[in-house]
């Protein structure tokens, strides 16, 4: 098991006028890791990964990747590198082929070696029955396929995969979560992924950075993490109340126990909450206003739950949830009083 | 070493250009716009634009208020008689009787005629009695054009009327030639070329001109800014390849689909319009190739400006307008006041255009062209000496 760095983050800060996207932040990843950085949109981390992957200049600080300055040798770096952007990055136009042929050919590969990689690659997602086709008559699954093999064309050490799955369906999600992990079993490549899923960060990542405005907050395994909450005192629990009513769920809000109170369902609640006398408390607040309990849930901490004690909100604070029409009342979507 | 870099940039600039004009041929609904365009703006302009020796059937009425000297009414017959015979040959106007002036001008008012031609009371008693004849001319002053070509014609045909009668009265001088005696002198027209050029030789080398011109000034900010707007420039920009390469290629694929529309409007216009091409046709793409070289920079400036598709099409709009109206491309600068004709002076397309002009139209070779050579040159290196840096900046944000 290698466990020197590839990549080795130093003070990097990225500034558009006076806002400052990424701020300060340093970290090291290490080879044939698969490396997160997670946090809502707007958190720094595309920019990060601009940055990283030569496409922005840092304001200040510097990184290096497998011993290459990203602004000094960033030639070097590029040659290392691949990187699957959120932007779908091929011409409608042109031929599946014809696509990776081109952005192939801007790697100097001897012609037979790059004839040979673009026909693997196609093979390797599925995609050679269509290789002649216009990649604009692809459906989305197709395109993120040919979107993600066009970044191994050079056979990087780094991939940098930016919201690898944002906008798919569950299956095409899967899929790709697969071909990752199957990319960093069988060829040790390191990855770099950004998400605001917790799913694919829980899923993929060895070990996850936590960013919120600029900053990583928090930087460990999923695992440990989560531990984060166990030992602070903290649960998380589900309850499930038939006659739950909005005038229940305000009061359970303003219980000084209670952390979070996300109405999941037409009668179920999540709450996290502290505090030794908490369960009583909650208890105590459902009969007061006449609710009947019919089960509850000592739940495990999620990484959402993480990021809620570390920042103090949410994640999820766009658009990529769809809430219930009738849950609307409450606020923009599930939220958290305090 | 260095061979092997220019010979990668080079690799790379021609991946892209290939790139790019495989994605326009793709594009049938493009290609088939990329002829209609020209093609409209040639039949447009050529077609609308008034010359004198076009206009027939001109709508004139004619009033013989005539009231004879006594009763011969003969000088104002002599006139309509010979009126007729020039115009059954020119078939320039069409010449209805009207009763007095002010149906004349009622008529006009509808629009039912275009000018008028009146024949005074007076008109056989003056010429009778050794005075000079009056005729009067209406015109329509609605339609300025219009109104001085009748007057033109008009006054064509009455002065050939007065040589004749003239020469008819000095005829008892016993004089050689009766001709010499009325009209000493013989004016004679004779252009630098031979052959009788219309309004579509005029245009055709503007709009050649502009239209390659154009494909890099504004057709680079749009293609660059478009790639950048769907992602895929990141895709070229995070290999390791020369910068230059990505605008190298961009403009050379521009350049290709810039003559090619050149070559379109030149193909219409030798075959379509019957325009004659009197100078070297390879001095002609030659020219055209220059105009792109002055008109790179100041894409590449525009380009570094224009972070989207729209901002970048709405900036070629704005820099279209006025170049194609005051670069002489389908007017005379000439025709302009003289504010107009200082901007014009200092757009690089009015010298683009006149140089091609003078080859297609006078037949000139580069000697006579040298002025806009040097203008043109002097121009794109200064735009291009200010555009790499410009674009370096844009490149590293």
């Amino acid at each position: 098991m290698a466990t020197e760095s590839i990549i080795e983050v130093k003070n990097l800060t990225k500034m558009f006028g006076k806002f400052t996207a990424v701020d300060d932040i340093a970290f090291d990843v290490k080879k044939g890791e698969i490396f997160g950085l997670l946090g809502p949109n707007g958190a720094g981390k595309s920019t990060t990964l601009r940055v990283l992957s030569t496409l922005a200049r840092p304001t200040r600080g510097t990184a290096t990747i497998g011993g290459y300055d990203i602004v000094e040798e960033d030639n070097s770096v590029r040659k290392l590198i691949g990187i699957v952007s959120e932007k779908m990055i091929m011409y409608n136009r042109l031929t599946a082929k014809e696509n990776l042929w081109f952005f192939g050919s801007l790697f100097n590969l001897p012609k037979d070696v790059l004839t040979k990689r673009v026909d693997e690659l196609l093979e390797l997602v599925q995609l050679t029955q269509w290789k002649n086709a216009q990649v604009g008559t692809f459906s989305t699954g197709m395109r993120q396929r040919m979107n993600v093999v066009r970044a191994l064309l050079n056979l990087p050490q780094v991939l940098f995969l930016d919201e690898p799955t944002l906008g798919l369906d569950p299956q095409s999600s899967v899929e790709i979560r697969e071909f990752i992990k199957k990319l960093n079993r069988e060829n040790g490549t390191t990855i770099i992924i950004t998400t605001h899923m917790m799913v694919d960060a829980d899923l993929l990542c060895n070990r996850i950075a936590i960013v919120d405005h600029g900053k990583i907050v928090a930087m460990d395994t999923s695992a440990n993490l989560k531990k984060i909450i166990s030992g602070a005192d903290t649960a998380i629990i589900k309850l499930n109340i038939p006659n739950l009513s909005s005038v229940l769920v305000e009061k359970l809000q303003a219980l000084k126990c209670a952390d979070a109170v996300t109405q999941e369902s037409e009668t179920e609640l999540r709450l996290l909450v502290h505090g030794d006398e908490a369960f009583d408390n909650i208890i105590d607040a459902v009969r007061a206003n006449d609710g009947k309990i019919s089960s509850m849930e000592n739940l495990q901490p999620t990484l959402e739950d993480v990021f809620l004690h570390i920042t103090g909100h949410q994640v999820r604070d766009t658009a990529d949830q769809k809430i219930p029409l009738e849950h609307r009342r409450f606020g923009q979507g599930p939220r958290r009083i305090r | 070493m260095r061979n092997m870099t220019l010979k990668t940039l080079m690799s790379h600039t021609l991946r892209i250009a290939w790139k790019d004009l495989t994605e326009l041929f793709r594009n049938r609904l493009g290609l088939v716009l990329l002829i209609v365009m020209p093609l409209f703006m040639m039949v447009m302009v050529g077609f609308i634009y008034p010359t004198n020796g076009t206009v027939s059937n001109l709508q004139v009425g004619l009033v013989n208020e005539d009231s004879g000297f006594y009763n011969s009414t003969l000088p104002s017959q002599t006139f309509i008689v010979g009126l007729q015979a020039i115009n059954n040959q020119t078939h320039m106007l069409v010449i209805s009787n009207v009763s007095t002036v002010a149906d004349i001008k009622d008529m006009v008012q509808r629009g039912d005629l275009e000018g008028g031609i009146v024949i005074p009371s007076n008109f056989s008693e003056s010429m009778m009695t050794g005075q000079q004849g009056t005729l009067i001319i209406v015109s329509d002053e609605s339609n300025p054009q219009i109104s001085a070509t009748i007057q033109a014609a008009l006054r064509g045909v009455f002065d050939a009327m007065g040589t004749v009668i003239a020469q008819q009265k000095v005829a008892p001088l016993n004089a050689t030639n009766t001709l010499a005696v009325v009209k000493p002198f013989n004016v004679q027209t004779q252009g630098v070329v031979s052959g009788n050029p219309s309004y579509f030789d005029f245009i055709a080398p503007g709009i050649m001109a502009m239209t390659v011109m154009m494909s890099v000034m504004t057709g680079l900010p749009v293609a660059i800014s478009q790639e950048k707007e769907i992602g895929t420039m990141d895709g070229m920009m995070v290999a390791p390849i020369n910068r230059l390469s990505i605008i190298l290629g961009k403009t050379l694929g521009q350049t290709a689909r810039g003559l090619l529309q050149g070559l379109i409007i030149f193909l219409l216009a030798v075959g379509l319009f019957g325009v004659a091409i009197q100078g070297s046709i390879l001095l002609v793409f030659g020219l055209l190739l220059l105009g792109v070289f002055a008109f790179v920079g100041l894409g590449i400036v525009i380009t570094s400006f224009t972070k989207d598709q729209e901002t970048a099409q709405m900036m070629m709009m704005t820099l279209m307008f006025p170049m194609m109206f005051l670069s002489g491309v389908f007017f005379p600068i000439q025709q302009m006041p003289w504010y107009m004709q200082a901007i014009s002076k200092v757009l690089p397309l009015t010298y683009a255009s006149q140089a091609l002009r003078k080859v297609m139209v006078l037949g000139a070779g580069i000697p006579q062209i040298s002025t806009e050579l040097i203008v043109l040159i002097v121009f794109g290196a200064v735009m291009i000496a200010i555009a790499v840096p410009v674009f370096r900046r844009m490149m590293t944000r």
